[in-house]
Formats: structure tokens, sequence, C-alpha cells
């Protein structure tokens, strides 16, 4: 079970600066930590993220082990056209998610 | 001479521990001994993690399974109407059981009867999702234990465990939580142990937990060994203390530090 939050203006007026914020459930272990009889937990944490606005990359970040668990990501960016947004996290283990919203720029 | 001593210095006793309790108007929840960031996290729901455990248990809640191949959903319908204001009522006594279950026991009971399937594992992803998308209907709402009288022994024997001294510290619930919770433990405030916002997101666990846990973690910490989860005293714990929160509103999923 994987759930994203994902919080989008629903409606912005041209030029306006929104914010965007992402939250993505992932345990994100370090791969640092031991079990009670001393084997290394095995790293498992999400790698990268990106968002597209109308198939546009806009943002973009490189995830460490050092990000707590269900990592939550802002940032603003400028409304130009009413469209989607097209969010996705890939990690350890094949793990890959996607997430989308949509706007309306008046 | 000497027994009459004995009763009257219990008799002290008793009235310092009746007096070491919280006024009613000077309770104030966990989220009032947060810092503002840590506030702002539980006022948003698009920021407050816990919301992650809420989105899968309305999944669950209408997801089939065990052997009558029956969600939750078969029978309580629309949560949103069904649930509301029910988990302000925790823990209840269960008829057949004739002893209080918390919330977390209540959907494993529902599961093991009603769905026949097998109970979910305490602290595991699926019984937080289910009992945090169950609790988040109530948000808001009093904390009203009922009022059967089957409850008052079972209240009585959770004050008893609050105010008793154990483990290597040899410290109560009640020497903190009544006594000193306007100070604080290292850069930690000591908090008035009002569990307003169960199951909720602690940012030292990274993760959803319940009342049980915390207990147990607070237990670990004055060296006792702690109960294990499901067993009778941390539902009477559980008990007692939503009976010492009674009036105040619920927050789940809360954060705390």
């Amino acid at each position: 079970m994987a759930s994203a939050l994902i919080n989008v203006p629903a409606k912005a007026k041209r030029g306006d600066i929104i914010e965007i914020k992402t939250l993505m459930s992932h345990i994100m272990e370090t791969g640092y930590r031991h079990t009670a009889t001393g084997e290394v937990v095995p790293r498992d944490i999400i790698t990268s993220f990106a968002c597209r606005y109308n198939g546009t990359e806009i943002f973009r970040a490189d995830l460490f082990p050092a990000i707590a668990a269900n990592p939550f990501i802002t940032f603003f960016t400028t409304a130009t056209a009413s469209g989607k947004f097209e969010f996705e996290w890939i990690g350890d283990n094949g793990f890959s998610e996607t997430a989308s919203a949509s706007i309306t720029v008046e | 001479m000497r027994l009459a001593g004995l009763i009257v210095l219990s008799a002290l006793f008793a009235v310092d521990a009746a007096s070491a309790e919280i006024p009613q108007a000077e309770r104030r929840s966990g989220y009032s001994f947060m810092a503002p960031d840590t506030r702002a996290m539980q006022d948003d729901d698009t920021i407050n993690p816990g919301m992650l455990w809420v989105l899968d248990g309305e999944k669950l809640w209408a997801r089939k399974s065990g052997v009558t191949n029956k969600a939750c959903a078969d029978c309580h319908q629309d949560a949103r109407a069904s649930m509301k204001g029910v988990a302000a009522h925790y823990p209840a006594i269960d008829k057949a059981l004739g002893r209080p279950v918390d919330l977390e026991q209540r959907i494993n009971l529902c599961r093991t009867t009603h769905q026949q399937a097998t109970p979910l594992p305490y602290e595991s992803r699926e019984l937080l999702a289910l009992t945090a998308f169950v609790a988040q209907q109530s948000r808001g709402a009093a904390i009203e234990p009922g009022n059967d009288p089957q409850l008052a022994p079972f209240v009585a024997k959770g004050r008893e465990l609050f105010m008793q001294r154990q483990g290597q510290l040899n410290l109560g619930c009640t020497n903190c939580h009544d006594e000193n919770w306007d100070k604080r433990l290292a850069g930690s405030a000591i908090t008035q142990g009002h569990p307003t916002g169960y199951p909720l997101y602690r940012l030292e666990w990274q993760s959803l937990g319940s009342l049980q846990r915390r207990l147990r973690a607070c237990m670990t910490g004055i060296r006792a060994q702690a109960y294990d989860y499901g067993a009778p005293e941390l539902v009477e714990l559980e008990l007692y203390l939503m009976s010492r929160a009674r009036g105040m509103p619920l927050e789940a999923p809360a954060i705390r530090p």
C-alpha cells in the first residue's frame, strides 16, 4: 500500500506563483540499522522525485538515506496554462509511484 | 497505636494522590505543548503524514476479506456517517467478552466474527490504517467513554495502575503526568498524558502508532516490564486515560514529537 497526498490549487490566475505540496508514503529505511541479531536492515529508500507540468519537467529532487520516512516535498512554480501536474517517485526494490493533479488557469 | 498511625498515614497519601489530579479547567492536549511547526503539521491534512494511513484505511474499509467475503462497508456502509463519533466512546464493553475492548480490538473482533478473517497484528500497517480511518470520523468529537456501569470497575483498575509506582525507576504515570506536567524531561515537554489523538504520527517513530505502543514505551522508559499488546491491563489504562480526558476533543490522526 502506497499512497500520496498532493495539494495543488484547483484554480490560479495566469502568472500567479503557486505552491505545490506532496507527501509520499514510504519507510525510507536507511540501510545503516541493524536487527537485534546484528543483521543489516537493507536500504529501502526513494531515490528520485520529479514533477512535470503539461509534459515539461519543472522540478526534480534526488533523495538520500538521511531523509525521514514519508518524504514531504514542497516547491513553487508559476501558473502558465491550464493542465496537469504529474508526479513520479522512484526508489529501491523497484519502487515506482505516480500521481497527478489538474489546475485551471484563467 | 501503630495501626492508627498507619491509617492516618495512608489517609494522608490518599488525599495527596487525589489532590495531584489535574483540575478540569487546566487540562491540556499534547497539541498545546508542541512547537508551532509541529502544530502546523497537524493542522494541515495535506502535510499530516497520518493522513496517509487514513487514505489506506479508506481503501481497506471497502476491501472484501475473510471466509464471508465481506468488507467493512458491506455492514457499516459509509464510515463518514456510521463511524461518526464512535472512536470517542472507546474502549467500550464487549458484551460477549464482558470486558472493555479498544478500537483496535473491536476491529479485530469484527474481522474474526463477522468477516471470519484472521485478526490483524498489532501495529501492522493495515490495523493502524483502519483504526486511523475510523478514528478520523470522530475528529472534533468530545471524548466520552460510556456511562456503562459495567465499565466502572475497569476504570478503577486502570486508575490504580496509573497511580502505581513500578519499574527500576519506581515511578507511576501520575508522578510525571499529574505532578510534573508543567516541567520538562531533558528537552521534551512532559505532557498531561491525555490520549486525544490516537492513533497518531510520532516524529520519533516516523510512523503512525497506537496508544498501546505509547504506553509500552513509557513503561520501558521507567524500566518496567511492559505489558504485551492487547493485555487487559493496557486496555484498562487506556480506559482510565480516556475517562480522564472526558470532554476533550478528539484530534486523530494527531502529530506528536
